[in-house]
């Protein structure tokens, strides 16, 4: 019975343990010295990397999920007349929810994982043991262009995945089923306001950015350095980011909107 | 070249994330970033319904203004409303008349202006003395009712 309980205690504290590593090794990453000129070649190499090579999952699955908002939102909305209200609909359930939790989960998926096993697969191969040996700080040439990259492109990704999907919303609405263009984006327009709405998504996404890179630069960090470990790390990456990222978003949203 | 071609990847992908953002508030959001200038007049409703902070103010169904705040007077123990009115619109009668209509069946509510007759006008910090409250569904259900009986 002691037994039990000295090993759920073990496991608490080597769970604290990580939390705290992850948190120092931020820091360590992140509070050094700036040296502009040969941090940004490597965080516009990374930006590329993570961002611009992500672009086109962001697009295609914006599209998609605000031409099915557009779609479900009318066969609801037409039974009371009040088919005009779709736009409106398709902008505040996107900028508000969508954009910034799907995005955070595709780019999980997407850049996060690959993050994880392509730092794993340095410490692996000791290629960050030898960069210290020629006296190159790892955490500053490996981990810290590669978060900063990562906060920065994921609430660049999230406008882009609304507009997309606004776009998506508006091609179904207007140019399918027949709204009046006009009521469309007046009701919009009316209903969705730019600090309310607009720059509470993206405080979300930059929150979400943070969150995801964050634990996929110490997953990999941080992994086992065997090809077990690796792929552990990235699993590890994924899930973790996902959980965390919906419960960060009730958070936020019951901050944001929720009155409380 | 490659490095030069990576680089200007990344800078029409930040470009096309501030374009997308500017988009975003420009048309989806309708932001009007040439702020107008305003004044400020108030109303005493005895029911506000369910006007809210930034709800419309027209006249002929035109926008003049909006509500910017909504307060309940101690004094008079009624609804304070304060509108802040475009500048230009500076021929509201000091006879002008508000109340607070709903825009469609169930729509949002709204105050509507109907000006007066008289020449001199509504200056910042003026109160329209004509006010008509929102029309509450229960109440007129209620009196309809009423009436009902007593015939």
């Amino acid at each position: 019975m002691l037994d039990l309980v000295a090993r759920l205690g073990h496991k608490g504290l080597k769970k604290l343990e990580a939390f705290g590593s992850a948190g120092v090794i931020l820091m360590q990453a992140l509070v050094a010295r700036p040296q502009p000129f040969t941090m940004l070649p490597l965080v516009v190499k990374q930006i590329h990397f993570v961002g611009v090579l992500s672009l086109i999952i962001i697009v295609v699955s914006g599209l998609f999920i605000g031409m099915v908002l557009g779609l479900q939102g009318y066969t609801i909305l037409v039974d009371y007349g009040s088919e005009q209200a779709v736009g409106q609909m398709v902008a505040l359930s996107l900028v508000r929810e969508l954009a910034p939790v799907v995005t955070a989960l595709l780019f999980a998926g997407r850049a996060g994982s690959a993050l994880t096993a392509e730092i794993g697969l340095m410490k692996a191969t000791e290629q960050l043991s030898s960069l210290e040996m020629i006296g190159v700080d790892p955490l500053r040439r490996i981990i810290a262009p590669r978060f900063w990259a990562g906060f920065i492109c994921l609430p660049v990704l999230a406008t882009i995945f609304s507009l997309v999907g606004i776009m998506g919303g508006a091609l179904v609405g207007i140019d399918w089923l027949g709204i009046y263009e006009g009521s469309f984006w007046s009701n919009m327009q009316n209903s969705v306001d730019f600090r309310e709405d607009i720059l509470n998504g993206l405080i979300k996404a930059v929150v979400f950015g943070f969150v995801v890179t964050w634990i996929a630069v110490f997953q990999g960090y941080d992994c086992v350095p065997t090809s077990e470990g690796i792929s552990d790390a990235t699993t590890k990456t994924v899930v973790y980011s996902s959980l965390s990222v919906l419960a960060l978003d009730f958070v936020l949203t019951a901050l944001m909107f929720g009155d409380l | 070249m490659r490095i030069r071609v990576m680089e200007i990847g990344v800078g029409a992908f930040l470009l096309a994330g501030m374009v997308a953002l500017l988009m975003l508030a420009l048309n989806v959001s309708g932001l009007n970033l040439e702020r107008k200038n305003t004044y400020k007049v108030y109303a005493r409703f005895e029911n506000i319904g369910g006007l809210t902070e930034r709800s419309k103010v027209t006249m002929s169904g035109v926008l003049i203004g909006q509500v910017s705040d909504i307060r309940l007077d101690q004094d008079a123990l009624q609804a304070l409303v304060e509108m802040e009115i475009h500048e230009e619109v500076d021929f509201l009668s000091i006879d002008s008349s508000a109340s607070i209509l709903t825009a469609g069946l169930l729509g949002e509510k709204y105050i509507g202006v109907v000006v007066g007759a008289e020449e001199e006008y509504l200056q910042d910090g003026d109160f329209f003395e004509d006010t008509q409250s929102a029309l509450v569904l229960e109440d007129l259900i209620g009196k309809f009712l009423f009436n009902e009986v007593s015939e």
